[in-house]
């Protein structure tokens, strides 16, 4: 049986400038398209991730303005699409002061002592 | 008599790491714009910041061809704002840590970066307005 793989992510906004994309929840895409059983938990600083008013664009160096800039609530949106779950933890988003009105729909929120649980449920825990 | 603002940045961080490489450029580009000398020492992993070989590629998780995708690599940034210096009459004296370019295989920077040693970055201190160390963390 296919292994069941929980991509944690943590560490937010690393390079997303320069490669139009989070690299994990692009990998995470990359994967599930290759046929991994995987899904995503949101954690730390990457549940700005789904907050639905973000807008990376404007960027410009001299004449040089960036056409594509990084959508990752989109890219979220459509890891969901593809049938990946997506936890947010509920607790980090209160500290930030971010409610859940302002995410992308179809999260699944958990609160941190809820956690292990859903570790348990899977066979490979990737912690990025 | 009218002095130019002479600034010194020190960047440590390799691109596409995080976001300090952007913020970093992002400043320069400020100071570009207002016609600043601005002096550039990258250390360590920044020497790949202006590394001549980075290359746009497709896209398929996006979706997009490489067109499409109009990937901004870190070396096409650093000559633009070289370029809005020039234009805004200042400049950007970039200079690469040699030592660092040496033990990375760095060598082949775009036009415009030169070789250098922590010599270069004491001259850029003392000839500065000032000094922003951007370290890795």
């Amino acid at each position: 049986m296919a292994k069941k793989v929980l991509q944690v992510i943590e560490t937010a906004y690393r390079g997303t400038l320069e490669e139009q994309d989070d690299t994990v929840v692009w990998l995470t895409q990359a994967m599930k398209g290759a046929g991994l059983a995987t899904d995503v938990m949101l954690r730390g600083n990457a549940v700005n991730y789904p907050v639905s008013a973000q807008d990376a664009s404007g960027l410009a160096f001299g004449e040089r303005k960036q056409t594509q800039p990084p959508r990752i609530h989109a890219d979220l949106t459509k890891l969901l699409e593809k049938g990946a779950t997506v936890y947010v933890v509920r607790d980090d988003l209160a500290a930030r002061g971010i409610q859940m009105k302002e995410l992308i729909g179809g999260l699944t929120a958990v609160a941190t002592s809820e956690v292990p649980g859903i570790f348990a449920a899977y066979d490979q825990i990737w912690h990025w | 008599m009218t002095t130019r603002t002479t600034l010194t940045l020190v960047l440590m961080d390799a691109p596409y790491e995080n976001a300090r490489t952007t913020t970093a450029l992002r400043l320069l580009d400020i100071a570009a714009r207002r016609g600043y000398n601005v002096n550039v020492f990258a250390y360590e992993g920044a020497v790949y910041v202006p590394f001549a070989k980075q290359a746009p590629h497709p896209n398929a998780v996006h979706g997009r061809d490489v067109a499409e995708e109009d990937h901004p690599n870190p070396k096409d940034w650093v000559a633009a704002i070289m370029a809005e210096a020039e234009r805004q009459g200042g400049k950007i004296d970039w200079v690469q840590c040699g030592l660092c370019v040496d033990e990375r295989g760095a060598a082949e920077s775009i036009p415009g970066p030169r070789r250098g040693s922590p010599a270069d970055l004491v001259k850029f201190a003392e000839a500065s307005d000032n000094t922003l160390v951007i370290p890795t963390k």
